[in-house]
């Protein structure tokens, strides 16, 4: 019994170094276009860089277009990830702790918008956002990812908030504590895993976005990730520095995690996610 | 059903660290649990009971020692190949199916002809007293039938040398608790199911078993009767643990005839003092609450003590009484007294403490 | 207190009713018009979408987007639970397995349709290469088949991870009692899993299926920087389509097709709502 065991892990074992080298691959190769030439990336089919260069990247950084959109991108999706903490932790809260009329259809409302296809908003938002004078700003584009980051913070957080039992709450009041006070000083500590779990989760969904993003901006401020969808020059698609862009992509999405990582473990433990 | 025993069964978690000092679980252990018989592992939370439960079913292979079935070695064999049951803290079944399929599971992954496999669940389902639960989903049952359910898997096999039941009163409603107890027993006694029922309750290990073996820190402190175990504990542990409250465990000091404990002394009759083999010693005291006479009368032969506490345990009342000690510890006993005895806080009662009833330990071994 | 409750609520009703609700009677309304550029809008009450249901090409469409979506569920289900299963459930390893799980997950939609057209590409890319090598014939921008077989690899690569994480979270719930009782009645593995590891993971299960169901048929960014739809229409999906008609100007076409859309995403939401939430309440212990 214990050498077929033995047997059974070892298959698991070379099936997962499989699937995970298969996972691999794909960002291996990114990374490795992107110290490449373009030469080299047209011409030959190399597993590793011949000519190791850094060139793409010093032609980001270089770049107003391209430092400009990461820039842009990262500016709206850090207003939005604050706007929408504020507004969904108090919801969040009262979705949580108190039954009021009309509240599970509120709940419903909030999570239709959800699933709602961007494609939905193109048109409405263009209008809007152009009669508000806010067309092609980074507060565009902030304001209208708010449309999918509340519901989902506020399901989170409502879940992370109903773990946590009411008698804290009873208890704090009855020592005394004002509402503010007992939330700073009680409750705010208690979900701080959840609200990195929200955070996490918008903010990543937020830097990806690109419908939204693309139509309500042009210039001023273009996100990097519609300048990625671009990448064309007039000497053809610019393969290595479409690679390097990607992988720049990358960082604030791994920046977040390093971050957030332990309340990420227990978020997926205990939450919605 | 068969007897299981374990010969020298040690077991370190630690051994495959490569640790120099180990921490042994379970020490160099001997027992035999005879075929057909009720038995229990008592012992407190983290005593190695459930190590050894582990080692019994094939979890854990030991560290050292051998486990043996019906005289057969079966120490490098996994649970499966030892055909051992268990029973779990909490209902373990089949949830998908309902309860006549969970009951004929263990025969359908034998091959076993439909006939008789209907033959087999009905007559266990009788005696658990499921039959009219048979078409239920069996999720929709309360704990203990549950529970019930979860037995009933390991009896329908003709194979099952022995039923491992781990603490499986835990998540049963309290009412439902005495009546479950009470049919576990009796489907023991009637199908002369070799059981081991482990658990850190004395109550249940005491109602349940014929024979309980009490476990601490790894080791084997006694095993007997539960007739034995209360009235001729081999060590203050366990007269201490068992009994509610247990033995009142008393250091005094043997002088020839004299043990002298703080604040008082006692005589010793030649009866006691030719059985016991030392004379002169520092030693431990026992005797139970209910063996001390208490009254409100003052004899020659009688001490005299303070009453701090008084519990009513309904039909009895428990009295803990503290006797002041100046610069020593102070001497504190617990006693039982009849339900109309009146006393209060503070009032002074007279003990006896009646020979007859003392038990004397030194080294946490009796002498006495 | 129930007041009380309403003032925590008016922050985010109000943000999401500008967000949300306003932008959505907006479209209502221009889905009853005809308009064009900047042309005054003439009503034509439902014309819209009558026109937008006998389309051809919307309804070419919503055909290819749900064998799309149905192809999703097919192969990312199964194979979610059987890394899942091969996973360890304790030791060194498992931070490393879930953090490498979880980069797909982190990369922008539109970054993982670059990363894997530098895969793709004809001269380029390595799976070219390996057809080359194996003798066969593979184009991403000119073969229809090559074109939505590779958007389908591409998000199995992307979301399988999703499912693992979550079968595997719920895998680690399992106490592993039920496991022994399995060995002890005699089950193999076959049946081990049917019976026990199954019905256990029924409510991860059912919150895989029902994210991947509504997030694959909103799928956008991936196709749009891959094949750009297509070649022709073969890899342009729902969300791909009625945003290419919003943004040649067909408003009134494309907001009636955006709210066809929206309904049919709807209905599948509601059905889920349903579902998660009964699980989550009858789903508890035992």
């Amino acid at each position: 019994m214990n050498s077929k065991k033995m047997k059974n892990n070892k298959i698991s074992k070379y099936f997962l170094i499989l699937y995970f080298i298969l996972l691999a691959m794909p960002i291996y190769w990114m990374l490795n276009t992107s110290f490449k030439f373009d030469t080299e990336i047209l011409s030959q089919f190399t597993l590793f860089p011949h000519k190791f260069t850094v060139k793409n990247y010093v032609e980001i950084f270089n770049s107003s277009v391209w430092m400009g959109s990461f820039l842009h991108s990262l500016e709206y999706v850090c207003i939005n990830v604050i706007i929408t903490l504020v507004a969904s932790v108090p919801a969040a809260y009262a979705f949580s702790r108190w039954k009021f009329k009309g509240d599970h259809h509120l709940f419903f409302w909030l999570l239709t918008n959800r699933m709602a296809p961007a494609v939905i908003f193109m048109i409405p938002f263009t209008q809007i956002y152009s009669s508000l004078g806010l067309f092609d700003t980074v507060w565009a584009v902030a304001l209208s990812h708010l449309l999918f980051n509340i519901p989902l913070a506020v399901w989170i957080l409502e879940g992370f908030m109903s773990s946590i039992p009411k008698e804290l709450d009873e208890t704090a009041f009855i020592d005394g504590y004002s509402f503010p006070q007992f939330f700073t000083k009680i409750f705010f500590p208690q979900i701080k895993a959840g609200i990195g779990v929200a955070a996490f989760l918008c903010f990543t969904f937020s830097w990806v976005e690109l419908i939204l993003a693309k139509t309500l901006t042009i210039i001023n401020a273009k996100p990097v990730v519609v300048t990625l969808t671009v990448g064309i020059g007039a000497e053809g698609i610019k393969w290595g520095l479409l690679g390097a862009a990607g992988v720049l992509t990358l960082i604030p999405g791994a920046v977040v995690v390093y971050f957030v990582r332990n309340n990420l473990a227990k978020g997926f433990a205990m939450g919605r996610v | 059903m068969a007897s299981i025993e374990f010969k020298n069964v040690s077991h370190s978690f630690e051994i495959a660290e490569g640790k120099d000092k180990l921490e042994w679980a379970v020490k160099d252990m001997n027992i035999v649990w005879e075929d057909g018989t009720a038995n229990a592992l008592l012992g407190p939370s983290g005593c190695g009971k459930t190590t050894m439960l582990n080692i019994i079913s094939g979890l854990l292979t030991p560290s050292k020692g051998k486990v043996y079935i019906d005289g057969k070695d079966v120490t490098e064999l996994s649970t499966r190949e030892r055909h051992i049951s268990q029973v779990f803290q909490f209902p373990v079944i089949y949830d998908s199916m309902n309860v006549y399929n969970n009951l004929s599971f263990p025969l359908v992954n034998m091959n076993f002809p439909k006939s008789k496999i209907k033959e087999k669940v009905m007559k266990i389902a009788e005696i658990l007293g499921l039959v009219d639960y048979l078409d239920a989903p069996s999720s929709k049952l309360n704990s203990a039938e549950k529970q019930k359910v979860s037995l009933g898997r390991g009896i329908v096999r003709d194979d099952t040398v022995g039923i491992l039941l781990d603490e499986p009163l835990t998540v049963i409603d309290p009412k439902l608790r005495g009546e479950l107890r009470r049919q576990l027993k009796m489907i023991q006694s009637e199908l002369k199911i070799t059981a081991i029922y482990v658990t850190h309750d004395q109550h249940e290990a005491l109602t349940f078993a014929d024979k309980v073996a009490i476990v601490k820190d790894g080791q084997l402190v006694q095993i007997g009767s539960p007739y034995d175990l209360y009235y001729n504990p081999a060590s203050p542990f366990v007269g201490y643990f068992i009994g509610s409250p247990g033995m009142n465990i008393l250091d005094a000091k043997l002088n020839g005839s004299t043990l002298s404990l703080n604040g008082f002394k006692i005589e010793l009759s030649k009866d006691i003092t030719d059985k016991m083999e030392i004379k002169n010693s520092e030693c431990q005291l026992g005797i139970r609450p209910e063996e001390i006479i208490t009254s409100k009368e003052r004899t020659t032969e009688t001490i005299s003590i303070k009453v701090a506490i008084i519990e009513n345990m309904g039909s009895y009342k428990i009295l803990t009484l503290i006797k002041k000690n100046g610069s020593n510890r102070d001497l504190s006993i617990k006693t039982r007294i009849d339900i109309d005895m009146s006393v209060s806080k503070g009032d002074i009662v007279y003990l006896k403490f009646p020979e007859k009833y003392l038990k004397i330990f030194k080294d946490n071994h009796k002498i006495y | 207190m129930k007041n009380r409750a309403w003032y925590f609520v008016i922050p985010m009703i109000i943000l999401m009713s500008i967000g949300a609700f306003l932008p959505l009677m907006v479209v209502v309304n221009y889905s009853q018009h005809y308009i064009f550029a900047g042309s005054a809008a003439t009503y034509v009450g439902l014309e819209n979408f009558v026109e937008v249901l006998h389309d051809s090409q919307f309804r070419g469409a919503v055909r290819r987007q749900f064998i799309f979506t149905f192809m999703i569920l097919l192969i990312e289900i199964p194979l979610g639970i059987i890394i899942a299963l091969a996973l360890p459930k304790k030791g060194f390893w498992v931070a490393p397995c879930l953090v490498l799980l979880g980069i797909p997950l982190l990369i922008p939609y539109n970054v993982v349709g670059i990363i894997w057209r530098l895969f793709t590409q004809s001269d380029i890319g390595v799976i070219p290469k390996i057809f080359e090598v194996l003798g066969g014939y593979y184009n991403v921008t000119l073969d229809s088949f090559d074109a939505a077989a590779t958007i389908l690899l591409l998000d199995v690569w992307h979301w399988t991870p999703l499912v693992v994480l979550l079968v595997y979270a719920g895998l680690q719930a399992i106490p592993d009692a039920y496991y022994q009782a399995a060995a002890i009645d005699g089950a193999n593995s076959w049946r081990t899993f049917r019976f026990v590891t199954l019905p256990k993971l029924r409510s991860v299960l059912t919150l895989g299926i029902l994210l991947r169901l509504m997030d694959s048929f909103k799928i956008y960014s991936e196709p749009l920087l891959l094949t750009g739809g297509g070649p022709g229409t073969a890899t342009t999906y729902l969300s791909l389509f009625v945003a290419r008609k919003a943004e040649s100007y067909e408003l009134g076409y494309a907001s009636a097709a955006s709210l066809i859309y929206f309904f049919i995403v709807l209905a599948m939401s509601y059905i889920a709502f349903q579902i998660i939430t009964r699980i989550g309440k009858g789903g508890k212990v035992e």
